[in-house]
């Protein structure tokens, strides 16, 4: 399966992941300081700042576009409960 | 009115006159003594909804507990009819202050619904209907009433996400749902005729507004600039007289309490343990020694038993980053590191380092449940714990050391960079 690598620059970390893995399955048993809430999309409380390789990331969904959007989020940001990794390098940190 | 003449009206389910065009058509709920399971209130609470008549309409500000909707209608009734209604503004969407809205929303179909935009998924999910009419606002917007008119100002997350402030400028009245309210019930209604109702205030900020404190200090940047004659909260005493005191108020109770005596560069890391033989403590010793010695690191060492909880919270509020050690026995950290956790969601523990050791006896969960603890207080975990059985080797006190560093590094952002296999992240957490 593809590799990929996933930073959490809050916290100095790089975890190398299979492609397919979601954000949510490793930042918080590597400690990184992004938060969840409901965990699936809804309540924007795990919304992360993409530093790099955006578009190694799947594309946000029309909900999770709208949730991004309610909750004023800037360019570049993701929810990590939702965005999954496609290969590539990634960093991301919390918003 | 008078203070007498204030409670007969609301005896009579009369609306109250803030100003010859704001009324109060709220309702006062004696009884209530538990408020959403967290917060008590010795003599009930009130929901406050107020009524603004402009030269081209009325606005209804927030509604009532449905089980008080007759009070509150029969108040409206008698200041407005429900077709001259053109805005309906609702500042938070919890149903003590929308039990009223669906009922009202019927009786007045042509009223516009003013919301929070970050209210709108929660409004969906609050009254179960497709094809709402409601226009979302945000700050700087305004709803026109000929010669009044409302402006709004987001302050989110004071208490929930969708929570807003309304200005009534051309009287200088802020609407401002639950921020300076309080749980008191008091049919003198004002703050400068009811009964004392300080210590409810600050009961109110202290398990309300302190978990959100730096959204608390985001809302006073929009409102101290504004000129107040009245604050209107959703809850308590309506604070006509001196409102300004009431920001100043808030202002100080989102300050630090004492000026830290932290140098700018320096990072605090409070160190809790408690001990049943003297080995977690041994362990605690160690680590403080070490994290001191990391450059910038302030650390401080706390037995737990020789505290208050709720001192060690303020403290915490301040601090960089948590370190807890605790014993484990039969199968669970012990009470007093429950009690100190528990007290923390009253604060906002965001994003601090946070990290978890101990000595145990025969299987040491402890370490692992204040780590996943302390994730749901939604601080950063990057160190696994340290986890000793029973009395610690040397070898073992030199890894509580090296423990004590890494966590010292990892506070000052000092770390370099590790990469690591997500399979062994996986087993590592088993």
């Amino acid at each position: 399966m593809a590799k990929a690598t996933v930073t959490f620059a809050d916290i100095g970390v790089t975890v190398t992941v299979p492609a397919g893995t979601r954000i949510i399955e490793i930042s918080e048993k590597v400690g990184a300081g992004i938060t969840y809430g409901c965990r699936e999309g809804d309540c924007g409380t795990c919304i992360m700042k993409v530093v790099e390789g955006w578009d190694n990331l799947t594309e946000p969904s029309v909900l999770e576009g709208k949730v991004l959007r309610d909750n004023y989020a800037g360019k570049h940001h993701r929810l990590a409960c939702q965005a999954q990794v496609l290969g590539g390098d990634i960093a991301v940190k919390p918003a | 009115m008078s203070p007498k003449a204030v409670e007969h009206a609301i005896a009579d389910r009369r609306p109250i006159e803030i100003s010859p065009r704001v009324h109060w058509i709220g309702a006062l709920d004696p009884d209530i003594r538990t408020f959403d399971v967290i917060l008590k209130t010795a003599n009930g609470t009130s929901y406050n909804a107020y009524v603004v008549r402009g030269s081209e309409g009325v606005a209804i500000v927030d509604t009532v507990k449905e089980e008080f909707a007759d009070d509150f209608f029969a108040r409206l009734e008698a200041v407005a009819t429900y077709d001259e209604i053109r805005a309906i503004v609702i500042n938070h969407l919890e149903p003590d202050h929308t039990g009223a809205l669906p009922e009202l929303m019927q009786r007045a179909p042509q009223a516009r619904l003013y919301i929070s935009f970050q209210a709108q998924l929660m409004l969906k999910a609050l009254l179960k209907r497709e094809n709402l009419e409601f226009t979302p606002v945000d700050t700087g917007d305004r709803v026109d009433l000929g010669d009044r008119s409302l402006e709004f100002l987001h302050t989110p997350y004071l208490h929930w996400p969708d929570t807003q402030c309304t200005y009534l400028r051309e009287e200088e009245i802020l609407f401002s749902g639950d921020v300076f309210g309080c749980h008191f019930c008091d049919p003198r209604l004002f703050n400068d005729t009811c009964g004392d109702f300080r210590f409810s205030f600050e009961y109110y900020y202290a398990h309300i507004m302190r978990p959100f404190r730096e959204y608390v200090l985001r809302a006073l940047a929009l409102i101290e600039p504004l000129p107040l004659q009245v604050i209107a909260p959703a809850h308590g005493p309506i604070l006509r007289d001196r409102p300004t005191a009431y920001v100043g108020r808030y202002r100080e109770l989102a300050a630090p309490r004492l000026k830290r005596e932290i140098f700018p560069g320096e990072k605090t890391l409070l160190i809790f343990y408690i001990s049943s033989y003297g080995n977690t403590a041994r362990m605690a010793e160690a680590i403080y020694a070490a994290a001191q010695e990391i450059e910038g690191v302030r650390a401080s060492l706390y037995d737990l038993t020789g505290g208050e909880t709720n001192s060690f919270a303020d403290l915490l509020e301040e601090a960089d980053g948590l370190v807890l050690g605790s014993p484990t026995i039969n199968g669970d950290a012990v009470k007093p590191i429950w009690d100190l956790l528990s007290s923390l969601t009253v604060i906002d523990m965001k994003g601090k380092l946070g990290a978890a050791f101990g000595s145990f006896g025969w299987s040491g969960e402890a370490v692992r449940m204040i780590e996943d603890r302390l994730r749901g207080l939604k601080l950063r975990v990057p160190l696994q714990g340290v986890r000793l059985k029973l009395i610690p080797t040397p070898e073992e006190i030199e890894e509580c050391r090296q423990f004590g560093r890494s966590l010292g590094e990892e506070l000052m952002g000092r770390r370099a960079n590790r990469v690591i296999d997500m399979s062994e992240l996986l087993s590592s957490n088993s």
